[in-house]
């Protein structure tokens, strides 16, 4: 582009009025250029087209999804459309009248009529029942009896299951029957609906989300501040040892990368439970007696030692391919200017690994954060993390919708932390290798 | 480069031939696909059920599949996705129920699909009480047991009741627990003297549910809790805990075939059945009714006690249950439905756990994490 500028500048010059430069067959140079640049750009563009192809179907398109399972709520307006309409004007105080229960059967008796795989009653139990206990079993077993209903309907449904005289029920279903909710952030932020409709911290005995966010990321912290400790003076001397021991050292950092996550969490239980290795060594050389012997694994220790053995790699690699491309020279400068050691270290040395332990320091961390199935093994009650929260909700509970609220927050606060390094760092500098 | 080419070109050409009677093959060979728990347990289903129907029937070649472990959660992704690639699902009643609420299975006719005793007995009055559901066949009966180490206490004062469970001054120790409400509620009011047929009645009170907690606060600085089937045994064997909380059929394994030094205590075993789905949508229908109706019947249900110590969830079975097919003992004591065995049963209710399950599993989360 800058050429044809300079050409089509040039040549006023010289015949006094504008002409353009052409090429052999007579197309503007400029239009051949843009032509020429199109062409590359769509051929660059196929190029990466199965990478973005990969990328949409496989990580964009499943993350849209999930997150939008956390707001997402048809299970109320599906099931009882009639019941809503007939519940617009409650005002949330005592039970709805008549008319509202005989929509509610109206609408159960509509759900009947459609395919068993159609039906709208079996998720909306679900549904409910995670905003109210027992209210699935209301919603099922009234759907087992309805058709044996006869007006007025409200005492049938009273008869049928407590629930139905609760207002409770009643709020919920009210402030449910619309497409969206909140419910799923209210509740994996540790606080709950009231009878008034406020949003409210729960019960003491029923917080517990809250809490396993700030000990994840403590966790995480203190992963990777060990990782660093570890880390770097492996990392240093594996980067001045001559190339052939250096590779044979990186082998041993990096079998632990290639052997099963399993196998090396078992690993580590035979080594720290009570009656492992570690503890037996310890009591036969007399350190500790046979009833003092040290509990290391099944708490928060546990999950400490096996993630931080598993996470080292991601921070001995950036940092070494970091510390290698430091001259040695700069050292032996510093200290034939006078620089003591530790002054040559800290003022020379250091800041230039700064890249690397950046590098192995978000990646530690962004890993550690998400981290369940060691933390499931090695950690008991006290080394558990929200992703185990989050799979056990995925797996076990099947509340989807809360999973999906919680991972959700989680990407959103490892985001937020990914933003704050980059104004504060500059993610530019980041080296992984 | 010719002859490169010529044999490619005889490659092509075998691969076809081979292909198209592979095409032919496949319209009388079906491959079913049946998810199970994998382990021991799958290995008794292939012994009891899989080869001898695939003996009979050697158009048929089956898959196994251990997803039972998420076996809702994959029926809901593959209904959702409109492809139903499992034929067959061993499941928990509590999870059918759920399944058949939302349609993603199908409802069975038991008298219809399936095989009646050999004295005629109809198939819904041979399987035991209350063990059929709308879209459930069952197939054996389980139970969680408390397991104890006989070498962590003095031969002379050994552990034999949930209560000693929650006595950690006359039986010191860890304990190993699931790291869920269910079974471990049950017991804590069990052995605070609720009788076993009103503990969830108890249970359903918030002052229930308080005192089954209060109960377990008093070991809880005992527990070493597990979530992995097969981490209860291997805590056990290591010698890490006193007691363990497992799968009779595990325990079974790890005493008798692993030759684990512990004893099973069956005061207070909550039991459970298991069984098959069908799933909705399925391709292969007609082959997995007739490998059902096989795999159901009371012979069929007798030999899987062959290879694993679960209880078969037919009346007239019960009679026909010999020994082990490998260790030769006598299986019948080692059934949860054995009457020495049986004697304090806690039968677990599956329509209590749908609908306090989510709150419970809340609430005994955040106290594990106190």
């Amino acid at each position: 582009m800058a050429q044809a500028d300079a050409g089509a500048l040039a040549s006023p010059a010289a015949t006094g009025r504008p002409e353009r430069l052409r090429t052999a067959d007579g197309v503007p140079l400029k239009a051949a250029l843009r032509r020429a640049e199109r062409r590359r750009k769509i051929a660059a563009f196929f190029l990466v087209a199965p990478l973005l192809f990969f990328i949409l179907t496989f990580f964009v398109f499943p993350i849209a999804q999930m997150m939008w399972r956390s707001v997402d709520n048809p299970q109320v307006v599906r099931a009882l459309p009639q019941t809503l309409e007939a519940l617009q004007g409650w005002d949330g105080e005592g039970l709805p009248g008549e008319p509202v229960f005989a929509a509610l059967h109206a609408d159960f008796m509509a759900d009947m009529e459609r395919p068993r795989a159609e039906q709208a009653t079996g998720p909306l139990a679900v549904r409910l029942n995670y905003e109210l206990s027992a209210a699935r079993s209301a919603i099922t077993r009234t759907a087992r009896q309805v058709d044996g209903f006869t007006a007025p309907y409200r005492e049938a449904f009273l008869d049928s299951h407590r629930l139905w005289g609760d207002p409770e029920l009643w709020r919920i279903i009210q402030r449910e029957g619309r497409p969206l909710t909140t419910s799923y952030y209210v509740a994996a932020l540790d606080r709950e609906f009231d009878s008034a409709g406020n949003v409210v911290q729960r019960d003491e005995g029923r917080r517990i989300y809250v809490p396993l966010f700030i000990r994840t990321i403590l966790l995480s912290v203190a992963i990777t501040f060990l990782t660093f400790a570890l880390g770097f003076p492996i990392a240093y001397y594996l980067s001045i040892l001559p190339m052939r021991y250096a590779s044979l050292l990186m082998i041993c950092v990096l079998l632990p990368f290639w052997t099963s996550l399993l196998v090396r969490t078992s690993a580590w239980i035979v080594l720290l439970q009570q009656q492992g290795v570690i503890n037996s060594a310890l009591v036969a050389m007399g350190i500790i007696g046979d009833d003092g012997r040290i509990a290391m694994i099944y708490n928060m220790t546990g999950t400490i030692v096996a993630m931080t053995h598993i996470l080292l790699p991601f921070m001995v690699l950036p940092l070494y391919s970091v510390m290698r491309t430091i001259p040695p020279s700069y050292m032996r400068a510093a200290r034939s200017l006078g620089a003591t050691p530790w002054t040559a270290f800290r003022r020379v040395y250091f800041p230039q690994t700064l890249p690397g332990i950046g590098a192995g320091g978000v990646l530690v961390f962004i890993i550690s954060i998400g981290y369940y199935i060691t933390p499931a093994l090695v950690g008991g009650q006290s080394g558990r993390m929200i992703s185990n929260e989050i799979a056990r909700h995925m797996q076990q509970s099947l509340n989807w919708g809360l999973a999906a609220a919680l991972g959700s927050m989680l990407l959103v606060g490892v985001l937020v932390l990914y933003w704050l390094y980059n104004r504060l760092v500059g993610a530019d500098s980041l080296k992984f290798g | 480069m010719v002859s490169k080419l010529k044999l490619l070109g005889i490659g092509t050409a075998a691969s076809v031939i081979a292909l198209g009677a592979a095409q032919a093959q496949a319209q009388e060979s079906v491959s079913l696909t049946i998810v199970s728990w994998g382990g021991a347990y799958t290995a008794s289903q292939v012994r009891a059920y899989h080869e001898p129907w695939m003996e009979k029937n050697p158009h048929v070649r089956i898959i196994n599949d251990d997803g039972s472990a998420n076996a809702l959660a994959g029926l809901r992704a593959q209904s959702q996705a409109g492809n139903v690639t499992w034929d067959l699902v061993d499941m928990l009643p509590s999870d059918a129920q759920l399944a058949c609420d939302e349609g993603i299975i199908l409802e069975i006719d038991h008298d219809a699909v399936l095989a009646a005793a050999p004295d005629g007995t109809p198939p819904t009055e041979d399987f035991l009480p209350g063990s059929l559901g709308d879209c459930f066949i069952p197939q054996i009966v389980y139970s969680t047991v408390l397991t104890f180490r006989p070498d962590a206490f003095p031969a002379d004062n050994q552990p034999s009741s949930i209560a000693d469970l929650f006595d950690v001054e006359n039986f010191p120790g860890r304990r190993a627990l699931q790291d869920r409400p269910g079974t471990n509620l049950e017991w804590a009011l069990y052995a605070d003297g609720v009788d076993p047929d009103d503990i969830y009645d108890v249970l359903a009170t918030p002052e229930g549910v308080d005192r089954a907690f209060a109960k377990l606060d008093t070991i809880k600085d005992h527990i070493i809790f597990w979530t992995e089937g097969a981490q209860a045994p291997q805590l056990l064997a290591d010698g890490e805990v006193a007691f363990a909380t497992g799968y009779n059929g595990r325990m079974f394994d790890a005493i008798e075939v692993e030759g684990m030094n512990a004893e099973i205590i069956w005061d207070g075993q909550v039991v459970e059945w298991d069984g098959w789905v069908v799933p909705a949508g399925g391709r292969n229908l007609d082959a997995v009714m007739e490998y059902l109706y096989f795999a159901t019947d009371t012979q069929r249900l007798a030999d899987q006690a062959k290879f694993i110590s679960y209880g078969p969830a037919r009346a007239s079975s019960a009679a026909l249950v010999g020994e082990h097919a490998d260790l030769g003992i006598d299986m019948a004591p080692h059934m949860p439905t054995a009457p020495e065995n049986y004697f304090s049963p806690i039968i677990l209710d599956n329509d209590f756990w749908s609908d306090y399950g989510d709150e419970l599993r809340e609430r005994f989360a955040t106290w594990m994490l106190q």
